[in-house]
């Protein structure tokens, strides 16, 4: 006991907080020392009291009765207004951060997560694929799209201070961000309870400096980019064969479209981010844009997570229609909230025929001084929060 | 019969010797009675449930466990099943509440005696499904029962289990509906709202949150059973359903559940905070008025379990804002308690020490639940084991406590016998010891990031584990020995008498124990909630010729040193 006591206590201040490896870690645990400090003082404050009553009062003689004390308004207003006003301070505190950690920048790069019973799956944009083991660079900010393939995970590396719930289902996906800011490796663990396993659907977050994250980059990979991937998918569920690019087609042109506001039957608005074409694969009957007949199947069950974010990857990555050739639905003058316009490495407009641009080149090009390398895919939204 | 304390002759008539056999106490319609047949089934399950903590803390000695991840999914499971639903929902209200409420309030029994132990049939029932559940291989899902891992994945007996809460609901409904019925009909004459005492005004808003919350927990359970096997699609989405909505029902019920669990104990605090300082409550009408308070906004308050459950921010924001306002109600209830203390006669004995041991275990878990209702902050705590260590202070250091506490208080007036008080003053400073230790090493665990319902974890936690386990050992001792000196009181503990604390409250002026219908002729209020007076002075409505003090003078036991 004592020894073990004693090791705790060797453990020491040091041990007391993970590393801080995200740039809002520090924002959160300076809330934490406020919550601790609040909590020490009226801990202090009260059982202070308590033991000083305790002991001054104590029972002198068995038949004492001490006399009533009414209350006393003044107190009463006191000690329900200042606490009022104390865990207001909290509440604006850790709303300011929460709004930080849910608000996605606009530059960040994403990196597609499924979960899965019990493993955490990674996709790069770049193509490379890993299995609890996510590699990521220092100092850049990245936006993770996660999906489920069956019930409810969530994704928590205690070093960025950073967890969000992976909740399956066909229209939605669970996005949250990081800037890390130290190099090393950081656990990742699965926090919401998944069934037998779940205490092994662990793994390790680790950040790299630039080169050593580019050279890591260059080393996998072999079936091309996310992008060039679902390219090859879009015509293997004959995709291409309704979403034409040269508007004979009965479906919506997609390049382009990423991004951007969709009008849909009934006069609804929606923003074609990842959960929207998600849904419109998975229940294409959901949200129908506006002008087109409700007749593309859905493929549920025929295209797996990893296969989705490819497409989805795809089509992010499809230039935008030429000027005079507006998408349906897409009103005048939307482009500004999309940054696909000012794409640098827009893709040709999506081909019916001939093979996809699949193949080698993928990481010569990345290798240069472009980062991230690949189709840094369309900017997402400003602002965007969940 | 000529009712007549004293060796050699015929005890007098109180509801414990009246009728011995098994069917006078299996048809009883003393809410008594009742009472203590629920203290004897509540009490078995909280052993069991005790037992279950024990092997999860044995589990966790060492990083790869003890046990194989299924084994440790169903004990974790079945430790929280059975602590909520089968100990810390009923503990207070069914045991305590149900023996006490209406002599409080100079009743006879109360309003529908026969729903009272219609109440008792279907916590067994309900238990009895529970056992069974548990027995035939258990539940893997977690206390919670999320979606969809509750209806189309686990191979485990949720359905039985479900069906265990959702007749074990019906029981506390049907408690809190005479609670509510009986305060609004049955109070005796110059009994007054505002006389009311504080326990009595905790079990009237306890009794509102279970009425309005329970149904929708049947409703959940229901939904869930419905999903599993007849695969209708509400939670899963792949039948179509939102497995988002299973949380929002579920904490719907399962929150204001948390206040169903603690408002009893609170009563029960104010109880013996003034009975133990022979001082009325400090801002009575506060502390009155923050339990329906909190009976209100707790409803208000569920969404801050998700937080990170891909729930709007906009959502999270208002959860946020609301939960900090139910806080406030419980902090002027600590405040007031604590005033009480002022200039009053305190008492060392066994009630106030867990009664100063609620106030300040409560206090951490209370500030604590600011930590996690901090939205930047619940992000890093949320399912860890700071959120264990934040609802163990809650429901452990308040709840229990209170519970203990009041057993102690009332001890005597239920079994007619006092437990021995040195035992049980150890017993206390052992659990209130053994309890730090287990769950306070949580909290620094919970930040580093060890998530909750792990069966193996990584090896730089393993020196926090081993303290918490080590705690929960010397925890488990004092539970065991509070166990051992209670029953061993039964047989020969020392006669109680009738008002062995001086207090003026309505149970003391009856007898110990109280005869069949409480009193002999209907009390008359005619004093505040909590006004003491010498205890010559207090008429003692029970037994004919029971004195209501004891004919030596008071053991040096009960008081404090002269």
């Amino acid at each position: 006991m004592l020894s073990t006591l004693a090791s705790s206590m060797m453990l020491g201040m040091s041990e007391l907080i993970p590393e801080q490896a995200s740039t809002y870690a520090p924002d959160v645990d300076h809330l934490y020392y406020f919550l601790v400090g609040t909590t020490i003082f009226f801990t202090v404050l009260i059982s202070g009291a308590i033991l000083y009553f305790f002991i001054k009062y104590r029972r002198r003689s068995n038949n004492e009765i001490p006399q009533p004390i009414a209350g006393s308004m003044v107190l009463e207003s006191a000690w329900s207004i200042i606490p009022f006003i104390i865990s207001l301070g909290m509440f604006a505190w850790g709303a300011k951060i929460y709004l930080d950690q849910y608000t996605i920048p606009k530059d960040a790069t994403d990196i597609y997560v499924v979960g899965k019973q019990w493993m955490w799956k990674f996709q790069h944009p770049e193509g490379q694929r890993e299995i609890n083991e996510l590699h990521v660079p220092v100092g850049k900010k990245i936006r993770l799209v996660m999906a489920s393939e069956d019930v409810i995970h969530s994704f928590f590396v205690p070093a960025f201070r950073m967890k969000e719930d992976v909740v399956p289902g066909p229209n939605r996906y669970s996005t949250v961000w990081f800037e890390a800011t130290q190099t090393g490796t950081f656990h990742i663990f699965c926090s919401q309870y998944c069934g037998t396993s779940h205490s092994a659907m662990i793994g390790w977050v680790t950040v790299m400096d630039d080169k050593d994250y580019q050279s890591w980059l260059a080393g996998g990979a072999a079936q091309g980019s996310m992008a060039d991937q679902g390219a090859a998918l879009f015509q293997q569920f004959g995709c291409a064969s309704c979403h034409r690019s040269d508007a004979q087609g009965q479906c919506p042109r997609l390049d382009g479209i990423y991004g951007k506001e969709q009008l849909l039957e009934g006069g609804e608005k929606v923003v074609a981010d990842d959960s929207y074409i998600r849904e419109s694969v998975l229940s294409p009957l959901a949200k129908v844009v506006a002008g087109f007949k409700p007749v593309m199947p859905s493929f549920q069950g025929q295209v797996s997570e990893e296969q989705l974010q490819q497409l989805i990857a795809y089509i992010k990555s499809i230039g935008p229609p030429e000027a005079n050739n507006v998408t349906p639905g897409a009103p005048q003058g939307s482009t500004k909230i999309s940054g696909a316009a000012s794409n640098p490495v827009s893709r040709p407009p999506i081909m019916t025929t001939g093979s996809p641009n699949v193949g080698a080149p993928q990481n010569e090009r990345a290798m240069p001084e472009v980062l991230p390398p690949a189709n840094p895919a369309a900017p997402n939204q400003p602002g965007q929060t969940r | 019969m000529e009712p007549q304390a004293g060796p050699g002759l015929a005890e007098p008539v109180n509801y414990l010797n009246n009728g011995y056999g098994l069917k006078s106490w299996l048809l009883t319609k003393d809410h008594k009675r009742i009472a203590i047949l629920y203290l004897i089934s509540v009490s078995t399950f909280f052993a069991i449930g005790g037992i279950f903590a024990l092997l999860i803390r044995i589990n966790l000695l060492s990083p790869s466990g003890e046990f194989t991840p299924d084994t440790y999914n169903r004990l974790f499971t079945a430790h929280g099943i059975i602590m909520v639903f089968f100990f810390l929902v009923p503990a207070v209200p069914a045991i305590l509440g149900n023996f006490f409420l209406p002599i409080m309030i100079g009743a006879k029994d109360l309003a529908f005696p026969k729903i009272n132990l219609l109440s008792w049939y279907l916590y067994m029932i309900g238990a009895a499904f529970g056992v069974i559940a548990i027995i035939a291989g258990g539940v893997d899902t977690g206390w919670t029962f999320y979606a969809p891992y509750s209806t189309s994945y686990s191979n485990s007996n949720v359905l039985m289990a479900g069906i265990a809460i959702f007749i074990v609901g019906f029981s506390s409904i049907l408690t809190g509906l005479n609670f509510i019925v009986t305060v609004h009909t049955m109070r005796a004459p110059g009994m007054t709202w505002f006389r009311l005492p504080l326990f009595v005004w905790a079990h009237y808003a306890t009794a509102l949150v279970i009425m309005l919350g329970t149904p929708v927990l049947a409703i959940t359970v229901s939904l869930m059973a419905l999903e599993r096997i007849a695969h209708v699609g509400i939670f899963d989405p792949a039948m179509g359903g939102d497995p988002v909505l299973f949380q929002h029902m579920f904490w719907f019920y399962s929150h204001p559940a948390v206040y169903i669990m603690v408002l009893p104990s609170m009563g029960v605090v104010s109880e013996l905070i003034a009975n133990l300082s022979r001082k009325n409550i400090f801002g009575y009408k506060f502390v009155a008025m923050s339990s329906l308070a909190i009976a209100v906004f707790g409803f208000l308050v569920w969404g801050h379990h998700l937080f990170v459950s891909t729930q709007s921010v906009y959502l999270g924001l208002i959860f946020s804002f609301l939960s900090y306002a139910v806080a406030i109600p419980s902090a002027i209830k600590v405040f007031n308690w604590t005033a009480t203390l002022f200039k009053g006669s305190i008492s060392y004995d066994t009630p106030m020490l867990y009664g100063l041991g609620f106030i300040g275990l409560f206090l951490i878990g209370g500030m604590t639940g600011l930590f996690v209702a901090a939205l930047g902050m619940d992000v890093h705590v949320h399912d860890t084991y700071f959120v264990i260590a934040h609802f163990h202070y809650v429901m452990v250091g308040g709840s229990l406590m209170g519970f203990l506490g009041g057993m102690h208080l009332w001890w005597s007036k239920m079994t007619g016998r006092e437990y021995p008080e040195y035992w049980a003053r150890a017993a206390m400073v052992i659990q209130f010891v053994g309890f730090n230790l287990t769950f306070f090493p949580q909290f620094i665990l919970g930040y580093l990031g060890m998530p909750r319902r792990y069966a193996s974890y990584p090896p730089e936690f393993q020196v926090l584990h081993v303290l918490s386990t080590a705690g929960a050992t010397i925890l488990g001792l004092g539970m065991l020995m509070t166990f051992i000196y209670l029953i061993w009181s039964l047989k020969n503990g020392k006669r109680a008498t009738a008002n062995p604390w001086g207090a003026p409250g309505l149970e003391w002026r009856t007898s110990s124990p109280p005869p069949t219908e409480n009193f002999y002729e209907t009390p008359v209020v005619t004093w505040e909630a909590y006004e003491f007076a010498p205890i010559e002075t207090m008429q003692i409505l029970g037994y004919p010729g029971d004195p209501g003090v004891p004919s030596q003078p008071v053991s040096s036991e009960h008081g404090t040193e002269d």
